[in-house]
Order: structure tokens, then sequence, then C-alpha cells
């Protein structure tokens, strides 16, 4: 089985498909010599050619608004926004256009369009290339909104983002792009809508996205030392949800911490407490906790923006908490 | 000689004859849309657009099949132009599953995929990016059509016009932009809202070919839409056309004006009738102008009945079309 990154899983769903399909190509900012900031597109215009690694003007309604007429002739391109800061710059197209067109059109329209972009906190790029924007779009009617967090994943997820027939938020995280995993040598794409248990446990349930999945591995680890059975869920899309895997592995373990990296307040994970308290009141022992960064925008300074962001450290302290309970 | 100019007058004559049909159907639809309005019938907000048909009438037929366009909140008369049935329209307006949206959009979300129409817009400028992403989904794969977006001036102040003209322009798409500047972004003057006078000028800053015409001139409109859309179709890229025309009514029905000059209504609509304009230059009898003013009436008026005859949808209904 072959190692990829996570940059290089995302590479290799966008070559695949436009192998594949005519219809696939991709538009963004710096994508196409420089391959995109995050390296993600590099040698992508070598084999696919300016025609179909487009080079964009710094237009975000523009790169998205494109995207959307292209995708309603037909074609399912896939566009990146460069940090998900920068989306706010596109929310008219995704929120009033891209979402809505089949809605308005009584069903007569599809706008089969992907939206990539990437974003995080841990290197100190301070308050507008940082943010985690996840639930600003999960709460949009008509978008899907995927946020994988490992190269299997991401490479499957995004396979599925292209060929779906609605325009889909495809979430990456900045931090993950570097990590390594074997994958299978053929792309095995996985359905929107299915979460992945990451590690079974019997005491707790973590549901984490993106970093979070990561750093509640690591918990997980340091309580399964102190005698505490954690099982990690990873919903990996946000919209649709399965919420039965949720609810599930919460009524085995009686007890739930949400995280993300996003803030808290009205944060993704302040659904997912909902969907639990709703389906599995009667089996919760303990209040739902959840981690997530303070809030503030993301500070510069290193020790600053370390101290707002969530690590294992507050994920172990959520477990104690729901367990000393 | 005289046979072939009498053939072109011929051919002459019929455009007229198609023009001023399709501008009288227009208007009188927006007159019942405005009169069914206020009986109370009619949800919603409602935008028409008389004063402006000619350049609905003059680019629609110039559009050829599987060209598309993205129109506005005012999108009756462009619905209408390109082929849409009264009835569906108006169905569209009770709310009806009759209606071209399927009452899923109403008057500001008209939309008839089948005959081109993406989608009106309710978000000034919300259509254009799209419209030239249309334009380049044609030139990618080599599809004869051209992608038309309708827009007032208002639109021309905001970032999706900007965004949109540059990148379609970089990129030479098959598109065509056209302004109908009717010198109110709702109840705000021209002189409140744009540094400049002439409007074509945005064209220069993107290196953009344009053109101007009169809006209320239903055949110069034509003439330079099918130019336009020639000159996208042929892939030297997009053109700004820029229609200068009157919007004879308020932004929308019900409003009462107190921001227009009272009698600027009134002497635009003895001046600048596109109806009048083309009527006067036509070899049309009296009687038979007449019969098709009453031929258009009674279009709309059977309109009005088939949408009040409609089905209502299922509230539940509500729930559907919200994913592929």
């Amino acid at each position: 089985m072959p190692e990829l990154s996570y940059r290089e899983a995302v590479r290799d769903a966008l070559s695949r498909a436009m192998r594949r399909d005519e219809d696939v190509f991709i538009m963004g900012e710096d994508i196409a010599e420089m391959g995109g900031s995050m390296g993600v597109t590099q040698g992508m215009l070598a084999e696919f050619g300016p025609e179909r690694v487009r080079n964009t003007p710094i237009s975000e309604m523009a790169i998205v608004g494109a995207g959307i007429g292209a995708a309603i002739q037909g074609m399912r391109p896939v566009v990146e926004i460069m940090y998900e800061d920068f989306t706010t710059l596109a929310m008219e197209q995704i929120v009033n256009q891209a979402a809505k067109h089949r809605y308005m059109s009584g069903g007569q329209l599809t706008v089969p369009l992907t939206i990539r972009t990437q974003g995080g906190a841990g290197w100190s790029p301070g308050a507008q290339h940082a943010q985690q924007l996840e639930a600003w779009f999960v709460h949009v009617p008509g978008l899907k909104v995927v946020f994988p967090s490992t190269p299997t994943d991401v490479r499957g997820l995004l396979w599925s983002s292209i060929y779906d027939d609605n325009t889909v938020i495809f979430f990456e995280h900045r931090t993950l792009y570097p990590i390594k995993e074997e994958v299978p040598e053929e792309l095995e794409p996985i359905p929107l809508g299915q979460a992945r248990v990451h590690r079974p446990g019997e005491d707790v349930t973590v549901i984490a996205t993106g970093r979070l999945v990561h750093e509640a591995l690591r918990a997980a680890e340091e309580a399964e030392a102190e005698g505490i059975s954690v099982e990690v869920v990873d919903p990996r899309t946000l919209q649709p949800l399965d919420e039965q895997a949720l609810v599930d592995s919460v009524k085995k373990t009686n007890r739930c911490v949400v995280a993300h990296e996003a803030v808290v307040r009205g944060g993704f994970g302040a659904e997912v407490a909902a969907v639990i308290q709703y389906q599995a009141f009667d089996w919760l022992d303990a209040p739902i906790e959840r981690v997530g960064s303070k809030f503030t925008p993301i500070p510069f300074a290193p020790v600053m923006e370390n101290y707002v962001v969530p690590h294992a450290a507050d994920v172990l302290d959520a477990i104690h908490r729901t367990v000393g309970r | 000689m005289a046979k072939v100019e009498g053939k072109r007058a011929g051919v002459s004559q019929e455009r007229q004859r198609v023009f001023i049909r399709e501008m009288l159907l227009i208007r009188h639809v927006e007159e019942k849309v405005e009169e069914r309005f206020r009986a109370g019938e009619l949800p919603g907000f409602l935008h028409v657009a008389i004063g402006q048909e000619a350049v609905a009438v003059g680019v629609c037929q110039a559009m050829e099949h599987g060209d598309v366009f993205a129109s506005t909140h005012r999108a009756h008369a462009h619905t209408l132009a390109r082929g849409t049935p009264p009835n569906e329209l108006m169905a569209e307006l009770y709310g009806k599953i009759e209606g071209c949206s399927h009452g899923y959009g109403g008057s500001m979300h008209l939309y008839d995929v089948a005959r081109g129409n993406l989608g009106a817009n309710a978000v000034v400028g919300g259509g254009l990016p799209a419209i030239a992403g249309a334009g380049l989904a044609f030139k990618l794969r080599g599809e004869p059509h051209v992608a038309v977006a309708f827009f007032g001036d208002g639109a021309t102040n905001i970032g999706t016009f900007h965004e949109a003209m540059n990148l379609a322009q970089l990129w030479k798409v098959q598109s065509v932009f056209v302004l109908e500047n009717n010198h109110w972004a709702e109840s705000t003057p021209a002189s409140q809202q744009l540094p400049i006078a002439d409007l074509e000028k945005r064209a220069v800053a993107y290196g953009m070919h344009s053109a101007k015409v009169d809006g209320q001139d239903v055949e110069a409109v034509h003439r330079a839409a099918k130019r336009a859309l020639d000159y996208a179709r042929s892939g030297k890229g997009p053109v700004f056309l820029v229609c200068e025309t009157y919007r004879l009514v308020g932004h929308f029905v019900g409003d009462a004006q107190v921001y227009r000059p009272k009698d600027e209504q009134r002497t635009l609509r003895e001046t600048q009738d596109p109806i009048h304009k083309l009527r006067e230059r036509m070899e049309m009898p009296d009687d038979e102008f007449e019969a098709l003013d009453r031929e258009a009436l009674a279009i709309a008026e059977a309109a009005v009945e088939f949408a009040k005859s409609g089905t209502d949808p299922r509230p539940e209904d509500a729930l559907k079309n919200v994913y592929a």
C-alpha cells in the first residue's frame, strides 16, 4: 500500500477525477505554477494544462460564482479558497446562490460544485488566517459540509464530494497536510454522511473533528494509561450528519465529550450536543463536555495562540470531568 | 433589386410585428400584476418592467437556442421574452405548482431552465459571476452558446459586477453583460450612486468590448444584441452592452415614489414609451394594432385565470428540493 500525506491525498483525488472526467477542473488563487499556497496542487499544471488548472485573480466572489455557473452547465468544478477566512468574501455566492438555486428553481437546477478551503491555528498566522468557520455553513440548508482528518478520509471524501450533485464545502486543516498514512492502491470513495470510529472504547465517547481528532486520540491513549477506555468518533461529514453512529456510541459509553478547534460558542459541537442529549438523554450519566477555542480571535504571539486553541490536554481534562461526575 | 428590397422590408415588418406583440404582452401582463397585487391577490414583493420592455424583447429575440441568461429582481419581462408561457409565469406569482419555479421561487426567483433561464436573482449583481462561469463552461466544452446577464445601473456599484467583468474578460468567456440603465437604484438617482454619467466606460477598466444603445428602441437593441452575441459566440470575448432605458413605474408595485419629480414619469411616458416608439415607425393599420393589443390583454387575463385556478403546493412540499 502506498503511503500518502494528507496533502498528497487531496492531490491524488483531484488528479484521478480529472484523468477520468473532462468536466472536472480546478481553479483558485496561485494554484497553477505555484501549486497552491499549501502546495496541494503542485504538479497538476504540468499534467492537465492551464485550461483545467486555472489561476484566478484575487476575486473570491468570482471564483465561487464562476464555479456555480460552470456547475450549472453540467461541469464538476473544484474551486479553492486559499484560506477559509476568505470564504467570508464569497459568502453571498455560497449562501444565496450555490445553496439555493436548486430550491428556488423547484428542482430544475443542480450545482455540483466543490469548494475546497483550509484553515486552522498552530503556526501563528494571526487572526485572519487561522479561523475555523465550518459551523457557519452547517447552518445553511442546501450545502453539504465535509471536514476530513486523515489522508484516507480526505481522499475518499473529496472524490465523493466532486461527484455529489450538491455544493460541498470541503474543509482541510492546515496542520494536517504533512501527516502520512498508508492508503489503498485504489481510491475508495467514502460516502458523505458516514462517521468513522477511530478507536473503540467503553467509558467515554469523544466526538471530534479536524485536528482535534488527533488530539483526542492522544488524550485517549493517556486516559487508557489511567484505566479510562475512550471511544473516538469523527463525523467526517458535518452535513449530512451521521447521527446514528454518534448516538449509538454514546448509548454504549454513557458519557460524551465534543471537541473541535473552532470557538465553543455556537460551534458545531453545540449541534452535536443537542443531538446527543435529545436522542440519548436517558443513557447519559454526565453532562456533555465541550472542548474548543476560547472566545477570542486567534492571537498572534505563539504563547497566546497556544493558550486559546485546544490541545490533547484539554480533551483529557474534559474526559476527567465527565468520568468524575 | 426591387424584389430583394421588398423581401427585406417584409422580414423587417414581420420582425416589427413580433417585437410589438411581445412588448404588448409584457405590458399587459405587468399591468395585470399591478392590478392583482393591489387587489390583494399576490403575495410577496413585485417589481414590474413597464418601460423596459424593449431591452428584454430586443435581447431575448436575438438569443439562440442553447443560450442561457440570469435575470434580476425585475424579471417578468426577460422571462416572457424568452418564451416562458404567461400562464406559467403568472402561476408562479400566485405560488402555484404550475408556476415556472413550481412555487419555490416567486417573482424574484423565476426559473425556466429548459428555455435557458438560469434564474432571476434578488441579490443585486448576484447572478453575474455565474454568467461568467457559464460562459467559461461553453468555452471549455467548445459549445456555441452564450451566457447573458441582465442587471441594472445599481449593480455596477457592487463587487460581483467588477469581479465577474474582470474574470470574464481575462478568460475571454462566451458571455454578454447587458446593463439596463434605468437611472434609478431603487429610490436613489444616478447622481447619488454613480460617479460617472457614461456607464459604458465601466468596460474600459477591463478592456472589454462594449456598445451603447437606445434601450427604448427595440430594433436598435435587437441589432446591438445580435452583434454582441455573435462576438461572444465567436470566442472573441465577452461584451458589455449598455441599454439606456427608463422605468416608467416605481421600484416595486405600491412604491409611492416620493423621491421622484412628479412630472418626470408623465413626461417619460409621453416621450419614452418603447411601444409607442416602435408603433410610430410601423406601417401597421390601427385596427391591426388594436387587434394585437386586445389579443395580448386576453392572454394576460387568461394567465390570471389559469393561475388562480392553479394547484397550491402541499405545505410539506417545502421540504423537497433542498438537496439533489
